[in-house]
């Protein structure tokens, strides 16, 4: 490649009129400005910001002004002080079932459709994107729409429950803080579902079928193929799939946000670490050095999701060099 | 089992599956031509009468008229300028041989794995100082920002599967480099132009978050941020909410119906990230 780019400079200076040395430099450094915008705004409204956001996790704060530097004093309240300790751990309590929720059925039902899918169907585009529907929706569409179906009273889901005569069943889905978190679990998997199926489908799709005719040879029943051959050969995408949902749950806000508003409520039943985050920015929560324990938080979260993502890119390395 | 009806019983699998995925959009959209008490008094049923009062009292009332003018200005000029700034981003690091190149790159996908919401408290300091707080450019700025580094991405990926005798031939016949880029690379690159568009489209029209910190004037807001202004101030008009959801997923729907294919390919690009 590198000596391919030699010849062709090479080649450019023989063929083309060769312009003064002055000229040329000129004409290298205005290429520049092909790359600059670019670099500007991503330098200055994300990386920048991003360094403030830990460099402020050191700092006091009175109000919005940036006082001395504390150390690692914001942490420590953080993790250690009332009321900030109790809420999250009780948050970050709520991130991890949220995840492990999210896999439980989004994940394996994705999976089990995506088997159907696969297999030789009529409709398959038709299905693919009837499931990718819902992820059209704003999440915040998606929070508000199920707060209104889910309504205990009006809403269209325990209305369907009496119809059929399941009047028993019907409940206050988000307004009891037993059932809230799980809830919304549930719509999370409505709205995420049909972006699971398609990354399946596609490590499906790069399992060879001579390899399942050779097992069917040898006698190896469907479950034993689905075990043993399926499963293990898509575990990339499996893999990509449940480092994805771990990045989500840990940074999920508007669902929650649009259905049980900035406090997570009922009584902080499903509270997770982004809101407590906006509340503590946001919010009024602590008005005198909310700014430093906030960005401490960000920190917090951040450190969590990259450690997440150092993994899967590790693991996209290793699969690279497998290939 | 026999294998016609294993293969038969798939079906109805699917359907029913496919109705839960449909259905609560399929209901947004049925409840939002019914008027708000037969809404609330049988939720399930067809509208007895066909009204699209809920979307003009919507329209006009609500501001909503402003909420899709300020998200069309905004989701139009972001997809814009990502498109622009990353492809030329692209094209320069694909083309040239300068030596920082690789470390750019590297430093552009590590974008690709922030958590850039986490910024958020000194990007609201930033707009604060350059007083943009409350203004639709803030918006865009952090979109261009925040989706430059998936483009550049891609559109590398598509730059290095183009052969440069392309650009060669045509330095021959006189063109300049931004010339190249302009009238040689761009046309070829429609496709991919395509896909980052309609990711970064669905991104930034449905974005909720940054409007919420960013806007705090009814007026500049836009659609998922003036829902909730809807929901505040209309919590009982169940046909009126059912109007405003319906009129913010409306867009996004229609355009899938009519390039399914091209959002279903970007979105698995975009898995990546």
């Amino acid at each position: 490649m590198v000596l391919k780019e030699q010849e062709v400079v090479e080649v450019q200076e023989k063929v083309l009129p060769k312009p003064t040395k002055n000229k040329r430099s000129m004409k290298r450094h205005f290429l520049h400005l092909f790359l600059l915008p670019a670099l500007i705004f991503y330098v200055g409204f994300q990386v920048y910001p991003i360094l403030t956001a830990f460099v402020n996790s050191f700092y006091s704060f009175k109000g919005m002004v940036r006082q001395d530097f504390i150390g690692l004093e914001n942490f420590i309240r953080l993790f250690t002080e009332e009321p900030y300790n109790t809420i999250f751990t009780n948050a970050f309590g709520h991130n991890v079932i949220y995840f492990i929720g999210t896999v439980v059925t989004k994940l394996v039902l994705a999976f089990a459709l995506a088997l159907l899918i696969n297999s030789k169907i009529k409709g398959r585009e038709f299905f693919k994107a009837i499931f990718f529907m819902p992820k059209l929706l704003s999440v915040i569409v998606v929070g508000f729409l199920f707060s209104l179906i889910l309504n205990p009273t009006n809403g269209a889901l325990n209305s369907f429950l009496k119809m059929v005569g399941l009047a028993e069943w019907a409940h206050p889905w988000l307004g009891d803080p037993k059932t809230a978190l799980y809830t919304i679990i549930l719509v999370n998997s409505w709205y995420g579902i049909g972006f699971a199926i398609l990354i399946f489908l596609a490590g499906l799709q790069a399992i060879p079928e001579e390899i399942y005719e050779a097992a069917k040879i040898d006698g190896a029943s469907g479950l034993k193929m689905l075990l043993q051959i399926t499963i293990p050969m898509a575990m990339p995408s499996i893999m990509i799939m449940t480092i994805l949902t771990f990045i989500g749950s840990f940074e999920t806000f508007e669902l929650v946000f649009a259905m049980q508003g900035s406090s997570g409520g009922p009584y902080y039943s499903t509270d997770v670490l982004a809101l407590f985050f906006y509340r503590l920015a946001f919010g009024s929560v602590d008005g005198g050095d909310a700014i430093g324990l906030g960005s401490a938080l960000a920190v917090v979260l951040f450190l969590i999701i990259c450690t997440a993502t150092a993994i899967s890119l590790f693991f996209f390395k290793r699969k690279e060099i497998e290939q | 089992m026999s294998k016609s009806l294993k293969q038969f019983i798939k079906y109805p699998i699917l359907i029913v599956f496919s109705l839960i995925a449909l259905y609560p959009i399929f209901l947004m959209f049925l409840s939002s031509v019914k008027p708000n008490l037969e809404i609330l008094t049988s939720p399930l049923s067809f509208p007895k009468a066909f009204t699209l009062e809920n979307y003009i009292t919507v329209w006009e009332k609500v501001n909503f008229s402003s909420y899709v003018w300020n998200s069309v200005y905004v989701s139009a000029l972001s997809i814009f300028f990502i498109l622009f700034f990353s492809s030329l981003a692209a094209f320069y690091l694909s083309r040239y041989d300068f030596k920082w190149n690789a470390f750019i790159l590297f430093f552009f996908m590590l974008g690709l794995m922030i958590p850039m919401k986490l910024a958020i408290l000194p990007l609201y300091m930033m707009m604060l100082k350059l007083g943009l707080l409350n203004s639709l450019n803030s918006l865009i700025i952090v979109y261009i920002a925040g989706n430059v580094p998936f483009a550049v991405f891609v559109f590398y990926g598509f730059f290095r599967s183009l052969p440069k005798d392309l650009d060669q031939s045509a330095r021959l016949d006189g063109c300049n480099e931004f010339q190249i880029y302009y009238k040689i690379i761009l046309p070829l690159m429609r496709p991919s132009l395509a896909i980052v568009g309609i990711v970064n489209l669905i991104g930034v029209w449905n974005d909720f978050f940054y409007p919420l910190i960013f806007i705090h004037d009814d007026a500049k807001n836009t659609i998922p941020l003036g829902m909730l202004s809807l929901f505040g101030e209309y919590d009982t008009q169940w046909n009126l909410l059912f109007a405003g959801l319906s009129i913010s997923s409306l867009p996004m729907i229609v355009a899938f119906l009519l390039a399914s294919k091209q959002f279903i390919e970007g979105l698995t690009t975009g898995a990546v990230k």
